[in-house]
């Protein structure tokens, strides 16, 4: 350690050889951690070691910390203008998108999501983040105030400083680009911890970051443990703000610590339980397939997977009959194979919390009108896209997060009665609403307590368009200009022109 | 079809090729009814370069009506800001490719020093172009609450459509830049007429909007003289926005004739008197070096120069001595020699009219500390004049002499200072120089103009604003400024559940 791994792929989709470097990702080079241990990283697909990486520890937290601040005092945050953070990202999303395939390959092996969707869809996105806030950089602008000619009041939008981000394993490169976009063009330089279980896309990054030239210690990055290095991050006197993407249970973790150490600047993606709302003048045939890609896309490991269904008692029967249908479609299997749309779940933890839900889902009297199982192996990590149907909302599987391929269908009669029940929850990430009656769309979106709400779509994101949560679905936002308002701290400056103090 | 010339680059020692034709439609054409040819000089040397085919008011027809079917099929709302973003990239990329033959191109038509043209003409445009590209993906309007219960309120900033846009000579690519990077990023297509004197790398950067991908239609090209494709641009009715970079005259025509057609909007970059205000505290020999980039860069062919100078009566002549010695140090020769700063006029034309001024003041009174003699060789090369003791009703205080000639007054109080400075129908630049923080918060509040320097003079930024104030322009450019002023902001009203009662009772 450090060492290099590679692989050479060899599937019907993909197969040439990818390289990454292993260890951590510290002043511009890649290191061992100064424990000198490492972390297996898991093919959710086998349950086999793909390889080992460095593990990090608080005190490779410490130095990543040191060379960021050392980064912010010299090289970054104010040290350079606008436009040169600006050219530096639009560099590295150009080299990202000369070794897209790679990249695809290495997130698809790491993460269990289907390489057609990552080097489809997720990674050109990635690429896309970072170019719309490389255009940010330098419009970056304050306000000047007018009050009196006696005086020049203005703010200015600063950088914050070090920030530290703690990303999921969900969407690991789109995780990755979305947190260190906005804050890398505000001005920033940045200690970031991947998920343990998906470090892979990001080191593959670092290299690129090493290409494009980035200053040492802009960029930082420590693969280790949530109760280590996380908490390390979390609770750091010099790190000025944090950014996590992640559960709501640790979320709480993190604002505690932030609270209780510097009063750190924090936003928080936490979980979701949206409701996608389909009424009865819905188009049915286009509100099942965005149903499906609402709930198992990415194997329901989205924050903002459409989980609960709520349909309009005039075509409940129509839409529960084509949405098994279209369920039974999705092939399930490896990320490599040929048509394949489901992978596994990223862990057996994580399938095994997941078959937890549908057991108490059968448990709670809930009826399984699909799915419910496994998928293959019996110790594997695939599970089928599973139904839920005549649950109560009082159900664990109507109330709390799964993240998994599982759904439960509701029957409603009335407007009023299903915007109450969909906002009944202690999440607000997002929502959906079927309807062909614009009025409707209106009165039900804006009705609903989310801070994104689809009509007519679902899982529609966009580099543009800010996204986050109400209630306990996190605090700030990520995406379009909104995202760097939580990269700045804003100072007012008063210059005293002409009054004089008696 | 048209033909191509081969100009030959001195430095590169090669031939390059430049389309002489009308681009319209990502094609080089011959005019569809006249013969008539530019021919495009060489201000060094007075000899001829090349000679392009000039646009007749019919040919401006034929690309309006290219950049109106782009608008309706491929570009304005048919296209989305990441694609203009991408293509606006592309296209800095193949600039920066082709910066060593587009600034000798730049040169030979226009005479500035090569390592000017390519480092800050063409270096700045590809900025300007990638800081356009970057809004691109970032137009937004409003929503605006009204009343939630019964209304959807919200703007949509729409691409205003056809624009028509008018550059001069003096910075061609630099203009060029200025003028199609906010029209491309917020989608409108553009029928751009470069100036008759300098249409050559217009025509070059033509072949490059082709090589970046844009769709045909979206960038037009047509040299044309003014008084004939410019004026039929601005009486043009199916031209939706014209935007004007030159003299405060033509800009009055361009007004008019928009006024008079269609109501097209207008937007103007005009002429400019600009002061400069040294103060007492100020570092002299910084103010000087200041002063000689102020009226000596582009030999003085520039909107913003500092052609007019103030100097506080307590360092007024030590000033003088600092700055005519630091100005003497310019040299005025062939762009492409390595040792000269600024390069000849542009034009014959231009020659005679700036020593029209010389002349004038020298009759009226002014004192010569500086210059003011003819060279006797080929060019239009003309030494930097500096005039002291001058007074506010002579011609070469009040009027754009638009070359290296200088005018220097005095004053004792900063409320004279301040008066001198805006008395005049000009408010394009000003400067001042002082380290008194006060004085320069209330001066810079005081001064008349689109921009006020503190401490420096004639260095802009893509990202901040540019433009006059009273008979220098309407409207302005760089920054996100520019971005408003091809926009169209559209407002709907979305009504959810208001039922109307009529007749409306009270």
């Amino acid at each position: 350690m450090p060492a290099t791994f590679s692989h050479h792929f060899d599937t019907p989709l993909y197969n040439e050889k990818a390289t990454i470097q292993t260890g951590l990702f510290i002043n511009g080079v890649f290191v061992d951690g100064l424990n000198h241990s490492t972390i297996d990283v898991i093919n959710p697909s086998t349950g086999k070691t793909i390889t080992q990486v460095s593990e990090g520890t608080a005190k490779d937290v410490d130095r990543a910390v040191e060379a960021a601040r050392n980064a912010f005092n010299t090289s970054w945050g104010l040290k350079v203008p606008g436009a040169t953070r600006g050219q530096f990202l639009y560099k590295l999303a150009t080299l990202m998108e000369e070794s897209l395939d790679e990249i695809a390959a290495i997130e698809s092996l790491d993460n269990g999501t289907a390489f057609g969707v990552v080097k489809g869809w997720v990674v050109p996105f990635s690429i896309g983040l970072i170019r719309y806030y490389a255009g940010w950089a330098d419009k970056i602008s304050g306000q000047v105030i007018e009050t009196d000619e006696g005086r020049l009041t203005y703010t200015r939008h600063e950088p914050i400083g070090v920030v530290g981000q703690i990303i999921p394993w969900n969407a690991p490169l789109l995780m990755f680009a979305m947190k260190i976009a906005p804050a890398l063009a505000a001005g920033n330089t940045i200690v970031i911890k991947p998920s343990e279980l998906t470090p892979l896309s990001a080191l593959r990054v670092c290299s690129l970051v090493q290409e494009a030239g980035f200053p040492p210690g802009v960029l930082n990055v420590v693969v280790g443990y949530g109760n280590t290095v996380g908490s390390a991050i979390s609770s750091h006197m010099d790190i000025d703000k944090i950014a996590f993407t992640g559960s709501t249970l640790t979320g709480r973790k993190v604002m505690e610590a932030a609270s209780k150490s510097n009063l750190k600047n924090i936003t928080l993606e936490l979980g979701g339980k949206s409701p996608n709302i389909i009424f009865n003048d819905a188009d049915v045939d286009q509100a099942v397939n965005w149903a499906c890609h609402g709930i198992f896309f990415a194997q329901g490991q989205i924050c903002f997977a459409g989980s609960r269904i709520y349909v309009q008692s005039g075509i409940y029967d129509e839409f529960l009959a084509k949405f098994t249908a279209r369920s039974k479609m999705h092939k399930i299997g490896d990320p490599f194979g040929a048509d394949s749309y489901q992978g596994p779940q990223i862990s057996s933890t994580q399938t095994e919390r997941v078959m937890g839900y549908i057991k108490s889902g059968v448990d709670q009297g809930a009826k399984v009108h699909l799915g419910g199982q496994r998928h293959g192996e019996q110790n594997g990590n695939f599970i089928t896209p599973t139904i839920f149907t005549n649950t109560t909302p009082d159900m664990k599987i109507v109330q709390e997060e799964i993240f998994g391929p599982v759904s439960v269908v509701i029957k409603f009669e009335d407007q009023q009665d299903v915007i109450q029940q969909a906002n009944d929850t202690i999440y607000g990430l997002a929502a959906a609403v079927f309807t062909q009656n614009i009025t409707q769309a209106f009165e039900v979106g804006h009705a609903l307590k989310a801070g994104t709400v689809w009509v007519n779509c679902y899982n529609e994101v966009s580099a543009a368009v800010p996204f986050g949560g109400f209630k306990q679905s996190g605090i700030g936002r990520e995406y379009g200009s909104y995202a760097l308002e939580h990269y700045v701290n804003v100072k007012a400056m008063h210059i005293n022109i002409g009054h004089k103090m008696e | 079809m048209s033909s191509t010339v081969k100009i030959p680059v001195p430095t590169l020692n090669k031939e390059i090729s430049v389309s002489t034709g009308l681009f319209i439609n990502n094609e080089f054409v011959p005019s569809v009814d006249s013969a008539e040819v530019i021919q495009c000089f060489n201000p060094a040397t007075e000899q001829v370069i090349a000679s392009v085919v000039a646009g007749s008011s019919k040919d401006i027809d034929v690309a309006v009506a290219a950049a109106r079917l782009a608008f309706k099929t491929t570009w304005g709302k048919n296209v989305t800001g990441w694609e203009r973003s991408r293509l606006m990239n592309k296209l800095a990329d193949l600039i920066e490719r082709d910066k060593q033959e587009l600034a000798e191109l730049e040169t030979l038509n226009n005479g500035k020093p090569v390592a000017v043209a390519r480092d800050f003409d063409i270096g700045d445009s590809i900025q300007c172009l990638r800081y356009y590209a970057g809004w691109a993906d970032k137009i937004t309007g409003q929503t605006i609450e009204v009343d939630n219960k019964s209304k959807m309120a919200f703007t949509r900033h729409e691409p205003i459509g056809v624009c028509g846009q008018i550059i001069p000579w003096n910075y061609p690519i630099n203009m060029w830049a200025w003028k199609v990077a906010p029209a491309l990023a917020v989608g409108c297509t553009i029928v751009m007429k470069p100036s008759e004197i300098t249409p050559l790398t217009a025509l070059k950067l033509s072949e490059l909007v082709v090589e970046a991908g844009f769709p045909p239609g979206v960038i037009n090209t047509v040299p044309s003289l003014g008084s004939v494709g410019g004026a039929a641009l601005a009486a043009h009715n199916d031209v939706d926005k014209i935007a004007f970079t030159g003299s405060t005259i033509t800009g009055r025509k361009i007004m008019e004739a928009a006024a008079k057609s269609n109501l097209k909007k207008v937007s103007l970059e005009l002429g400019g008197k600009s002061p400069q205000l040294i103060f007492e505290s100020a570092d002299l020999q910084q103010a000087a070096a200041w002063a000689a980039l102020g009226i000596c860069y582009n030999t003085g062919q520039d909107c913003t120069a500092g052609s007019r100078i103030y100097v506080q009566d307590s360092v007024y002549d030590k000033f003088i001595d600092v700055l005519v010695s630091t100005v003497k140090e310019t040299v005025i020769g062939d762009g492409f020699d390595n040792n000269t700063g600024g390069g000849p006029l542009i034009s014959k034309a231009q020659f005679d009219r700036v020593w029209g001024y010389i002349d004038a003041g020298k009759a009226e009174g002014a004192k010569v500390v500086l210059g003011g003699e003819r060279r006797n060789t080929k060019g239009y090369f003309v030494d930097p004049t500096i005039f002291t003791d001058v007074d506010s009703s002579m011609k070469i205080v009040k009027e754009e002499i638009f070359g290296p000639v200088l005018s220097i007054g005095r004053f004792k109080t900063e409320e004279e200072a301040v008066a001198l400075a805006n008395n005049t129908t000009y408010g394009l630049g000003a400067g001042l120089h002082s380290t008194d923080a006060s004085q320069c918060m209330r001066v810079s509040g005081l001064l008349e103009a689109g921009t006020v320097w503190v401490n420096q003079y004639n260095i802009l930024s893509n990202n901040v604003p540019f433009g006059g104030k009273k008979q220098s322009g309407i409207g302005r450019e760089l920054g996100s400024y520019a971005l408003e002023e091809y926009t169209s902001v559209k407002a709907v009203h979305w009504n959810i559940g208001e039922k109307l009662q009529w007749p409306l009772s009270f």
